[in-house]
């Protein structure tokens, strides 16, 4: 079990990096949503057991994350008709290099961090941190709105990891509010994504600057 | 059975949205509110025999935001059956139907015991929020709604990371893991200290970007100044109080688990900051929403500042909330008359407003004085006994920067105001055929003497609900 456990977080932090390096929006949406569904397999796996609670959060999270979500941001991206590269304002180059820094930061600082128990905490730990970074990272350093909404994806994915600790604790009906807070958060802003391409003739944000002392 | 006031307008929001007149929703939405303030006086006076175990409860501080908020969306309610039959041309019903979910889900937040559940309630404040910003449709409401969601989501996303992290040092303390706040409180001294500062400080920062503290308060001017006024109302009373009581609960956990230096720091810190940059910024604000938000992120840095004094301000913390919660839909609701007036909203456009709008233009001026704290009104006492806080635990430099702050905002908020209010109006204004109508003044007026009469003379019940809700805050602190 703990090798999966391994490969798993070894996969998502890989995911991080191929979000962080690549030119195409598609692939980072691909990517994410790879993620999600990767998510999804690491709540069963992180319980051992097969309760009834666990698959339903990790199959909720995996459809919501892997196929909803992605579906909708296709759409947004065909409707708003953009160019289909990144155009970060930091290099691909330098943000993967960024990337892989906070993964290693995020690693010796999970590690010191007093931890409950000895089987997943060493490992979600870390993966969490990082995730949350990388997600920053996305969210900061690209100019395009819908980046910045993949960027609130990773971070949230990031934030999900760490509740896997918790899952014990956080009664079913919190952890399915904050799966739909995130879904109707991402549809607002898909819309509102389509309303900046029609208004602006444009998505980066750069131009979003009407409004300024 | 979930509480009246919670299931009551999300119910009315599917109703709502459904309704096919245009003019009959915002109807709709005033009775609601209407029955909500009903629902609210009965939950009041009969709490209700409830376990404490029970993840929705109205302890005492969730009695105090629950009538705040349900005071001020009645008036905000009834303005809006004026506003919107003012713009006729413009589609209600998803700003009719979001009113009414953002009013639920503040109710949710009164409610909730678990600290997930209380994420989630924000969250759904934000996101019920969003499409009533981006009311007018234009390139700069959606610049402002782009803003707004981004930086209020990411805020509350850290937000759920610390709640996590508490939940987290909950687990390490080895007792039987629960988040509500009540075993929280109880079992605050076996946290794990790291997890415990990791998560309130994430806490500040994401519910702060909420609040509009400094640093993160870049989204308020420009959602508030692009919002329409009664939105505006919503989001500088309702909103801010919501986070705002989150953040006091789990200072309290933080400080009964003996990190309470720790955490008045950081408010203290954050609060002087945010006082200090808005002063700045309304120096000279000729856009009078713009100016109203800072002296929003102003408040919110005092509200800040006065809940790291500690237990000796609890009651002048909650008082002032009250006070500005109030106060603000005063201003809000009449600018937002003073906008449609002169079809425009800076000094540039407008002024003269005593004489083209004799009572908003009133109610503005007054509405100004119980703002920034001018006796007769509520926030004069409740601005004096946070001062008086601070001196008596002898933090004389905290004093003095926030005397000096506000007579900063005071006189940039009077600058401004005044320009808008004396003078001759322009030709332009003179000729528009807006007028001000019952349900557009009416509720401003009603805010304002809630505000003088709490300045005058505190009723008792009033008293009671604000005391007793200090009284359940300032436990272990």
């Amino acid at each position: 079990m703990t090798s999966l456990l391994q490969s798993l977080v070894a996969a998502l932090l890989l995911v991080n990096l191929v979000a962080l390096g690549t030119s195409r929006i598609a692939t980072v949406v691909r990517a994410v949503a790879l993620q999600g569904v990767l998510l999804g397999v690491l709540a069963v796996a992180a319980h051992g057991g097969v309760t009834p609670r666990v698959v339903a959060l990790a199959v909720a999270s995996a459809f919501l994350k892997g196929w909803l979500i992605p579906v909708i941001l296709f759409r947004a991206l065909r409707q708003v008709g953009i160019r289909l590269e990144v155009e970060p304002s930091l290099g691909l180059l330098p943000s993967l290099l960024l990337g892989a820094f906070a993964t290693v930061a995020a690693v010796a600082a999970g590690g010191r961090l007093p931890a409950a128990e000895t089987r997943l905490a060493p490992l979600l730990i870390p993966a969490s941190l990082a995730t949350v970074a990388s997600g920053f990272i996305l969210l900061t350093t690209r100019r395009k709105a819908i980046n910045q909404v993949l960027g609130y994806l990773v971070l949230e994915n990031g934030i999900f990891i760490f509740g896997l600790l918790l899952v014990e604790a956080m009664p079913f009906l919190v952890e399915a509010g904050v799966l739909l807070d995130l879904f109707v958060g991402i549809f607002v802003l898909s819309i509102i994504i389509h309303h900046i391409s029609r208004e602006f003739a444009t998505l980066d944000t750069r131009e979003l600057s009407l409004l300024k002392e | 059975m979930p509480p009246l006031p919670v299931v009551l307008p999300l119910a009315m929001a599917v109703v709502v949205f459904l309704a096919p007149s245009k003019v009959w929703r915002p109807r709709l939405v005033a009775a609601t509110a209407a029955a909500h303030l009903a629902a609210t006086l009965a939950a009041l006076r009969h709490p209700g025999e409830v376990s404490p175990a029970a993840w929705l409860r109205l302890d005492a501080p969730g009695r105090l935001l629950l009538a705040v908020v349900s005071v001020l969306f009645l008036a905000c309610a009834v303005y809006s059956v004026g506003y919107l039959s003012y713009r006729v041309e413009r589609a209600n019903r998803r700003f009719c139907a979001c009113m009414l979910a953002t009013l639920g889900s503040m109710s949710l937040v009164a409610y909730a015991q678990h600290l997930g559940l209380l994420w989630v309630a924000l969250e759904a404040t934000t996101l019920g929020t969003a499409p009533l910003i981006y009311f007018n449709r234009t390139a700069r409401s959606i610049e402002a709604t782009w803003k707004y969601l981004v930086i209020s989501s990411v805020g509350i996303a850290l937000a759920l990371m610390g709640s996590f992290f508490i939940g987290y040092a909950a687990l390490l303390g080895g007792r039987e893991a629960s988040l509500l706040f009540g075993d929280l409180l109880a079992s605050a001294p076996s946290l794990s200290k790291p997890w415990l500062r990791a998560g309130f400080t994430l806490l500040v920062v994401g519910y702060g970007a909420k609040l509009g503290l400094a640093p993160m308060h870049t989204w308020k001017p420009d959602a508030y100044g692009e919002a329409p006024g009664v939105v505006g109302a919503v989001l500088a009373g309702g909103l801010t109080s919501c986070a705002l009581f989150a953040l006091l609960r789990f200072a309290q956990i933080t400080a009964a688990a003996g990190e309470g230096l720790f955490a008045n720091r950081l408010l203290v810190g954050m609060g002087l900051a945010s006082m200090g940059v808005a002063a700045a910024l309304m120096l000279g604000q000729r856009d009078l929403k713009r100016m109203l938000a800072y002296s929003s992120v102003e408040q919110m840095g005092l509200l800040a500042l006065a809940s790291g004094l500690g237990a000796a301000a609890s009651f002048a913390t909650l008082f002032h909330l009250v006070n500005n919660a109030l106060g603000k839909g005063v201003l809000f609701l009449t600018v937002g008359n003073l906008h449609r007036a002169f079809g425009g909203k800076t000094t540039a456009e407008v002024h003269g407003a005593l004489r083209r709008l004799p009572l908003s233009g009133y109610l503005f001026l007054f509405g100004l004085f119980a703002v920034t704290g001018a006796p007769p009104f509520g926030a004069f006492l409740s601005e004096l006994l946070i001062l008086e806080a601070a001196f008596d635990a002898r933090r004389f430099l905290v004093g003095g920067l926030y005397l000096a702050f506000l007579m900063l905002a005071f006189a940039g908020m009077g600058a401004t105001s005044l320009a808008a209010l004396q003078g001759r109006p322009p030709r332009s204004a003179r000729d528009s055929t807006y007028r001000d109508s019952f349900t557009t003044f009416a509720p401003a007026l009603a805010l304002l003497a809630l505000v003088l009469l709490f300045g005058i003379h505190l009723p008792a019940p009033v008293r009671a609900l604000i005391s007793d809700a200090a009284a359940a805050l300032a436990v272990g602190r």
